[in-house]
């Protein structure tokens, strides 16, 4: 007999995503993963927009890293059009990126993760018993949004950043001011290094895993650099479509990204941690050290552990930005011009991808964009296969729960994949 | 007993129910006054209704969206649209300017397998008690509904427009000095002016304000040498499916 162990709809994610596995005699006969967010068609109805609306519309692709989404777009239509900017707008996108990074951590470490291995449901019911981490990740998750807000305007959905600059910039004794809050931070992120390093994580690692991320010549990766991966991958934004496709893997109907010639690739914190352990701050170091984890590390239940050595790093990056931050007034002109560009970044979640192309007026005529949460939707099912296995002989809410927290792992975003992904409509169905 | 929340999610970015847990200086005074009883991106228990208060993120694009709809109707006694999505159908709202099929094929291989209906707001299927306007809300303003609901009392929700705000904020007009074809004088008020307090045009995120003047202003938009399509754009971003923008396009 077929028993179906089903979670609904997949809590603590963004975006709306259900999960079936199909057992008979303790062996694992299917499973689905159904991303059953409705399409919204971002790269269809770009088509015909003007290029100064595209950072506006992409922010609202998702309201956890709507910066990524839109400081990506906006180097994508600069290198389309030829636009060159100063090095002040290169460092107020790198942290107003940052600021982004440090939320959004704060947020899945703490309330989206978290409450897994501490065995509660939320971190609303985790506030009693850990009172201090819940206080912590609202501070820290507090000082993120700030700091966003400060650069661009709002938390959700900045205004500021335009192709050519920004609107508005602030004063460096306002930008002093989030640096004194980010310094004292240090110690909150120390402790979540030391919290998660704590955590019994459950042992598991795919074997041939493709990790990819982005590599900067200096830079612990944010918006620039090369899609590099440990399997030898090594490409700037421009060949990204010779490298990458979506292939359709019947029964399946989502389309799977993948390598071309090779398969399935895992991008986010981990990923990034891996290829860029020569980057990190000697802060952060110690933040990897304080956790007592060995890197790299390709088992996706250790992404939690990255996270939180991320949050040291990215609190540190910003500090050395805001220390040589002038806050120099600076007017956004340029031209508008007829062609084609690609831009990577690595939004909180691994790396994003955007390419436009635009007329003489600068009405957008292609878009193509891909977010982490597509690049790795291929790989959570694999991971899934894989791991589902070791776990039958769990009783069903600890099996439901376990592959949850697989999935949660990556810190999905469902709704940004959802209009990149082919979706699987009729639920009861193939 | 706690008055029990319901949070649902449609076609949306889920940034409205972010702003929620961005209020993070009185999320645990929250969660001691309201039971957050049904909030799928905060909790893994999810609570069954009835609910005191529904609040609806997201414009409805499938007939599944429509049938999910109507269960939050029934089973909460106030429905409040969270956000533009929501209020006015928002930026998924932009496909409904293009043909379906155009823009399905852009995204699809295989469209057959598409099923989606244009991108309204919620209001277009069923009644809708309260409406948080901005992309995304504001936070102040869903506390004051939420304070507002516990004491019985009707939040101050602004009818008038972000050009009130922006002459209070004592900034140059964009519009007026610069030429920037700004929505402010057509958008409802409540986000304190804050793009042109930052040196950009209003894109009309919160929807239309009250008395709002929609073909005047697309006149001056044409007087200052903007083309059809242009102003046609700034009319069908956020909330083209307002009947009050639509007379903006109309007026072309």
């Amino acid at each position: 007999m077929t028993k179906t162990i089903k979670v609904e709809y997949m809590a603590r994610v963004e975006g709306e995503a259900s999960l079936s596995l199909d057992v008979e005699g303790g062996e694992l006969k299917g499973l689905t993963l159904d991303i059953y967010e409705p399409p919204r068609f971002f790269q269809g109805f770009l088509v015909g927009r003007k290029y100064d609306e595209v950072p506006d519309i992409v922010a609202r692709i998702c309201g956890i890293c709507p910066a990524a989404h839109e400081l990506t777009a906006i180097q994508a239509l600069e290198t389309a059009m030829g636009v060159q900017v100063s090095q002040q707008v290169k460092d107020l996108r790198r942290m107003l990126a940052l600021a982004q990074d440090i939320q959004s951590h704060a947020l899945h470490i703490y309330m989206l993760a978290l409450p897994d291995f501490l065995g509660y449901e939320s971190a609303i019911a985790m506030a009693t018993d850990y009172g201090e981490a819940v206080q912590r990740a609202l501070r820290l998750k507090k000082l993120g949004n700030d700091f966003t807000e400060l650069i661009g305007g709002r938390a959700v959905h900045p205004v500021t950043a335009v192709v050519g600059g920004f609107t508005h910039i602030p004063a460096p004794a306002e930008l002093h001011a989030i640096g004194q809050r980010l310094e004292a931070a240090m110690d909150d992120a120390m402790a979540t290094a030391a919290l998660v390093g704590s955590l019994t994580l459950p042992d598991f690692v795919r074997g041939g895993i493709e990790h990819v991320a982005l590599r900067h010549p200096e830079q612990y990766p944010v918006n620039e650099g090369r899609m590099i991966s440990n399997l030898g991958l090594d490409i700037g934004p421009a060949e990204y479509r010779a490298h990458i496709r979506e292939w359709q893997f019947p029964p399946s109907h989502a389309l799977w990204s993948t390598i071309i010639g090779r398969s399935c690739f895992t991008v986010g914190p981990l990923a990034r941690l891996n290829l860029n352990l020569d980057r990190l701050s000697p802060k952060a170091r110690e933040a990897l050290e304080l956790t007592g984890h060995q890197f790299p590390d390709y088992n996706p239940f250790a992404s939690i552990v990255a996270r939180a050595v991320e949050l040291v790093q990215f609190i540190d990056d910003s500090l050395a930005l805001i220390r040589r931050y002038e806050g120099r007034p600076e007017e956004v002109v340029h031209q508008v011009r007829a062609g084609t560009g690609a831009a990577f970044s690595e939004a909180p979640r691994g790396i994003l991808y955007h390419s436009y192309t635009v007329n003489a007026q600068g009405i957008v005529e292609a878009a193509d964009i891909v977010s982490p949460t597509a690049h790795n939707a291929h790989s959570m099912e694999h991971d899934l296969r894989e791991y589902a296995p070791t776990i039958l002989h769990l009783p069903e809410p600890e099996i439901a729960l376990k592959c949850e927290m697989m999935i949660r792992n990556y810190d999905p975003c469902f709704s940004c994949s959802a209009h990149f992904l082919k979706l699987k409509l009729n639920r009861s169905g193939s | 007993m706690k008055p029990r929340i319901a949070v649902y999610k449609f076609s949306s970015c889920a940034g409205c129910q972010l702003q929620i847990l961005n209020i993070e200086e009185h999320l645990l005074e929250i969660v001691g006054a309201v039971d957050l009883a049904h909030f799928v991106m905060a909790r893994r228990d999810k609570g069954a209704g009835p609910f005191d208060i529904g609040f609806v993120e997201g414009a409805v694009t499938s007939p599944e969206e429509v049938a999910k709809l109507k269960t939050a109707r029934k089973e909460c006694r106030v429905l409040v649209a969270l956000g533009t999505c929501a209020a006015f159908g928002g930026i998924p709202s932009v496909k409904n300017w293009v043909p379906q099929r155009e823009v399905e094929s852009r995204v699809y291989p295989d469209p057959s397998v598409i099923q989606s209906v244009r991108a309204t707001p919620i209001d277009n299927y069923v009644k809708v008690d309260g409406f948080l306007r901005g992309c995304p809300i504001d936070k102040n303003e869903f506390l004051d509904l939420v304070k507002g609901a516990l004491i019985g009392a009707k939040p101050y929700l602004r009818a008038h427009s972000i050009c009130m705000e922006c002459k209070l904020s004592e900034n140059v007009c964009l519009f007026e000095e610069q030429g920037q074809l700004c929505m402010g004088s057509v958008t409802a008020a409540g986000c304190g002016s804050l793009c042109p307090s930052l040196g950009r045009a209003c894109r009309g995120c919160r929807g239309p304000a009250d008395d709002a003047n929609v073909p005047a202003l697309a006149q001056a938009m044409a007087d200052h040498g903007a083309g059809a399509d242009e102003i046609r754009r700034r009319f069908r971003l956020f909330a083209g499916e307002a009947e009050v923008f639509q007379k903006g396009v109309a007026a072309l």
